[in-house]
């Protein structure tokens, strides 16, 4: 076959596959990527007076979003209100992390080495909780935790507490929201490469008398770790955006970077500053994406 | 795998944490179900099997159009975004790739990556300004906003059925002159079918799961079920709200058995 066919039949693979793909990218243009470049904009400009923004240009709302100015004496200092926002986010974020992946682990191991004929029940029965709407597991682990809650009616009726535990509309029922919700991310993608991971390599770490803790650190952990890469993302990611659960379980006193988003476009009143953090989050997550993508690639060479 | 090998690779202690994280996921989702079936009126105490809250639930007009509202949308979704993803994967999986390739995955799995509470405020501003300038107030917003974010979703399991497909067969059939379109309509696509359906089945999941974009894209009484279920908190919880988690988890179930039984007739 000549050069120019070859070349002539890539050309056509390519105008095919832009084609193709054309009505897709369109709709995911106007219904997802291309209003994000609106929200940068937005995040230059001067909020209007009631709500929306007036097209003057400003750099009022970045500079709002790490300091603010006193309104008396005008001294500029770190605005520590939007910070303790951003630091629960990031705590409670990495704390899910945490708590996700050693739980995941072990029930991720567990499902793995299930029978080939058992297997794909425990599967699914990790599948059934990924799929059913966030907003539903976060009410069911609301009606666990609340005051009148079955967890307090339990603890009361046994005796072991007296008055009931407030647990809603405190950070710790955030994060035990978000453990709760997102559990089911950190398990399928260490699964995954679990299920991949060749069992003799375990037979041949106990034959050369590494213990079992050695054999977990050295041998285990370092093959899995795409999958650890990826269940730490795809639960980092969604923690650090969210909203609905710590709406739900957090009330107005525990506010993460989703909810303080969303009440700059209601009751804040300040669509550029609300555009500016959702920027800082987008930042954040592509970051992390990129840190994930980078590491992805480090094990393909490596293996 | 030899036995020997099994009881290698058990460690200690992890089916313990394993199982009781399996107890403590349906924990909450088996006394919500319950719950949903309790004649009291209070949310934490039995009194009794009722289904008392589901004929409320149904005989609650609000509750009602929501319901039709979340199933209008998430079959124009489901439908949309399987018919553009089917395209996407046919134009982006065979035949060897091409220059661009790598931007339209990136531009496809962008509602993957993005956080849900950015596209929906960006959503918000954007749409605020069109409802402005055209006056248009109907669900157009909430289907094209839910058709974008279900297309990774439908794309993916489309996208892995064609690449275990075997092209031998469609070169096979335009050997015995088969016309293209005779070719993808006869061969291509039944092939691909289950692929399809598994790819429109979760987006329609996903369309119909959805809280935060619907809540900030919605125009006033545009109330879907989620949305309806999550305003409903902030008046006071009751057990229809239990009810209708109930139901909208029975019918996630279905969809997900559904789902699993068209994907492993394959293997």
């Amino acid at each position: 076959m000549s050069i120019a066919t070859e070349a002539g039949r890539e050309r056509q693979t390519a105008r095919n596959g832009w084609l193709l793909s054309a009505p897709a990218l369109f709709i995911l243009t106007a219904g997802a990527i291309g209003p994000l470049l609106i929200v940068l904009v937005y995040s230059f400009l001067t909020p209007a007076e009631y709500s929306g923004v007036e097209w003057v240009f400003s750099g009022e709302a970045w500079f709002r979003v790490f300091w603010k100015t006193d309104i008396f004496d005008g001294t500029v200092s770190l605005n520590d209100t939007h910070l303790a926002i951003f630091w629960r986010s990031v705590k409670l974020s990495v704390t899910t992390t945490l708590i996700t992946f050693a739980v995941g682990l072990p029930t991720a191991w567990f499902i793995a080495t299930r029978p080939p004929d058992q297997r794909s029940l425990w599967l699914f029965l990790i599948t059934i909780p990924f799929w059913t709407n966030l907003l539903i597991r976060t009410f069911a682990i609301l009606e666990v935790i609340r005051n009148d809650g079955i967890l307090n009616s339990m603890l009361l009726g046994m005796g072991i507490i007296t008055e009931p535990i407030q647990l809603v509309f405190t950070d710790t029922a955030v994060l035990i929201g978000m453990t709760y919700v997102y559990l089911p991310l950190m398990v399928l993608p260490l699964f995954a490469a679990i299920d991949r991971f060749d069992m003799r390599l375990l037979e041949a770490g106990y034959d050369l008398y590494a213990s079992r803790w050695a054999v977990l650190r050295r041998v285990i952990l370092p093959i899995i770790r795409p999958g650890i890469v990826a269940g730490s993302i795809l639960v980092f990611v969604p923690s650090l955006g969210a909203y609905v659960t710590p709406r739900v379980l957090g009330g107005g006193n525990n506010m993460m970077i989703g909810n303080f988003i969303e009440l700059q476009f209601g009751q804040g009143r300040n669509w550029p500053l609300g555009s500016a953090l959702s920027m800082l989050l987008l930042i954040v997550v592509t970051v992390a994406l990129l840190f994930y993508v980078r590491a992805a690639n480090t094990d393909r060479r490596d293996v | 795998m030899s036995d020997r090998s099994f009881s290698v690779a058990r460690v200690p202690g992890f089916a313990t944490i394993a199982v009781t994280a399996f107890v403590l996921l349906y924990l909450p989702i088996l006394t919500m179900v319950g719950y949903s079936f309790n004649a009291s009126t209070s949310v934490s105490e039995w009194g009794g099997f009722s289904l008392q809250w589901y004929r409320l639930a149904w005989e609650n007009e609000t509750v009602k159009a929501a319901t039709a509202r979340s199933l209008i949308i998430a079959s124009f979704a489901a439908v949309i975004s399987t018919a553009v993803a089917t395209m996407a994967a046919l134009g982006t999986t065979r035949r060897g790739s091409f220059r661009g390739q790598t931007p339209i995955y990136v531009m496809i799995n962008t509602p993957l990556m993005v956080p849900e509470i950015v596209t929906a405020v960006a959503l918000l501003i954007l749409f605020g300004v069109v409802r402005q300038v055209t006056g248009y107030q109907g669900l157009g917003y909430l289907i094209l906003a839910h058709s974008a974010f279900c297309i990774p979703f439908a794309y993916l399991p489309i996208r892995a059925r064609l690449e275990g497909m075997d092209l031998t067969l469609e070169t096979a059939a335009a050997d015995l002159y088969a016309t293209p379109w005779a070719t993808f309509r006869r061969i291509t696509l039944p092939i691909l079918t289950p692929g399809i359906m598994a790819g429109a089945m979760l987006a329609f999941v996903i369309s119909l799961d959805d809280v935060i974009i619907t809540e900030f894209v919605k125009s006033a009484g545009q109330d879907t079920l989620p949305t309806y279920m999550l305003g409903a908190l902030r008046r006071q919880l009751t057990p229809e709200v239990n009810a209708l988690s109930t139901a909208l988890l029975a019918l996630t179930v279905m969809l997900l058995t559904a789902f699993f039984l068209t994907t492993r007739k394959r293997n």
